[in-house]
């Protein structure tokens, strides 16, 4: 009821524009985060380069991808631990 | 040596190829020799909107594969002396030219020519490829439509993947009354979105119909506010700093009486 008076008064919350605009950016959150597989196989490695630093990981069971879910994108990796280390690589060459 | 522009757009029906057709005709009218090439292989239609559709003998496919030289598949304007058009094949497909072919034909093209404006097919394969291929500058023509906005975000990425740095943006058809209504998206709110420099907005326009029908561009009808729009763009393409029209809608009674006087 509101709405409608809204509207017959020109001041409408919801406009159709503004519901193209989120529409769109949340298109396009998910068009552009469309990684392509090599630069997710270079952060891969990075990844596996800074966490083994401080624990042994299964390298071959490391997963990592793309979530999108209904108005968001996130980066969900899944990386199995062997052991920790007592002290990060770093430590050890500062020391 | 000229300068190569792309006009493209991911989505069909947004304007490619009317666009293509203004700008060249209204560079060619300031005096410059332009050639608008049309790379729509299978699907030709730059000729009937420019009204060369009779004059065809040779096109781009013939040149690449050496079966003419370039000057005889170039077609001559009627109107203006710098205009030529290089015609699509209508009987082959896209793969029938490669984008090293195209990069050649670019090259060669713009010795002789001031401006040589490509007209690109729409979609993101090998028509686009070739397209690309030897073009220097890109245009990115869209609607204030989800649809064709979302497809010149796409084509943006692709065209800086392509290393076609900074490409300038056509907002085509908008209709300010609408846009003043809230129910059509701005073209703040387009570049807010797509985040690159506007060359040009043009207005929503019968008369685009009308000179599409006749074969004759709209930047030659001095009535039309699309060939206004266009007018300006191309003077903003060979460096002229010239300000966006005023989009108001002619709807108005004086205008409407304008109009009456004007023609008709």
């Amino acid at each position: 009821m509101l709405d409608f008076l809204l509207r017959v008064f020109g001041r409408e919350t919801s406009s159709s524009k503004n519901v193209a605009k989120e529409r769109l950016r949340l298109v396009l959150v998910h068009d552009r985060a469309d990684m392509s597989p090599q630069l997710l196989q270079e952060l891969k490695e990075d990844l596996i380069k800074v966490i083994s630093n401080y624990m042994e990981i299964d390298e071959n069971a490391l997963e990592v991808n793309l979530d999108t879910s209904d108005n968001s994108v996130a980066l969900v990796a899944n990386i199995p631990i062997i052991r920790m280390k007592r002290s990060s690589n770093r430590a050890e060459k500062i020391g | 040596m000229g300068e190569v522009i792309v006009i493209t757009s991911g989505k069909g029906g947004v304007g490619k190829t009317t666009t293509t057709a203004n700008i060249g005709t209204a560079l060619a009218a300031l005096g410059y020799k332009v050639v608008l090439v049309d790379t729509d292989i299978g699907l030709r239609n730059l000729d009937v909107v420019l009204g060369l559709e009779n004059r065809i003998v040779y096109d781009i496919v013939d040149v690449t594969h050496g079966h003419c030289r370039m000057k005889q598949a170039l077609i001559k304007d009627k109107r203006f002396e710098g205009l030529h058009l290089l015609p699509a094949a209508q009987t082959k497909d896209k793969t029938a030219v490669t984008p090293d072919q195209m990069k050649e034909l670019c090259r060669d093209l713009k010795k002789e020519f001031d401006y040589v404006i490509i007209d690109c097919p729409a979609g993101i394969e090998q028509g686009f490829k070739n397209a690309i291929a030897g073009a220097e500058k890109a245009v990115v023509v869209t609607t204030p439509e989800v649809s064709a906005v979302r497809d010149a975000d796409r084509i943006i990425g692709l065209l800086e993947a392509a290393e076609l740095h900074d490409p300038k943006l056509i907002v085509n058809r908008i209709r300010p009354l609408m846009v003043k209504k809230g129910d059509m998206m701005s073209i703040e709110d387009i570049i807010d979105i797509l985040a690159i420099d506007l060359l040009g907005v043009v207005p929503e326009d019968e008369m685009i119909v009308v000179t599409t029908n006749k074969g004759e561009p709209a930047v030659l009808d001095n009535n039309s506010r699309a060939g206004q729009a266009y007018r300006n763009m191309a003077r903003r393409i060979t460096g002229e700093d010239v300000p966006l029209m005023d989009l108001q809608d002619d709807t108005g009674f004086i205008n409407r009486l304008k109009k009456l006087i004007g023609f008709k």
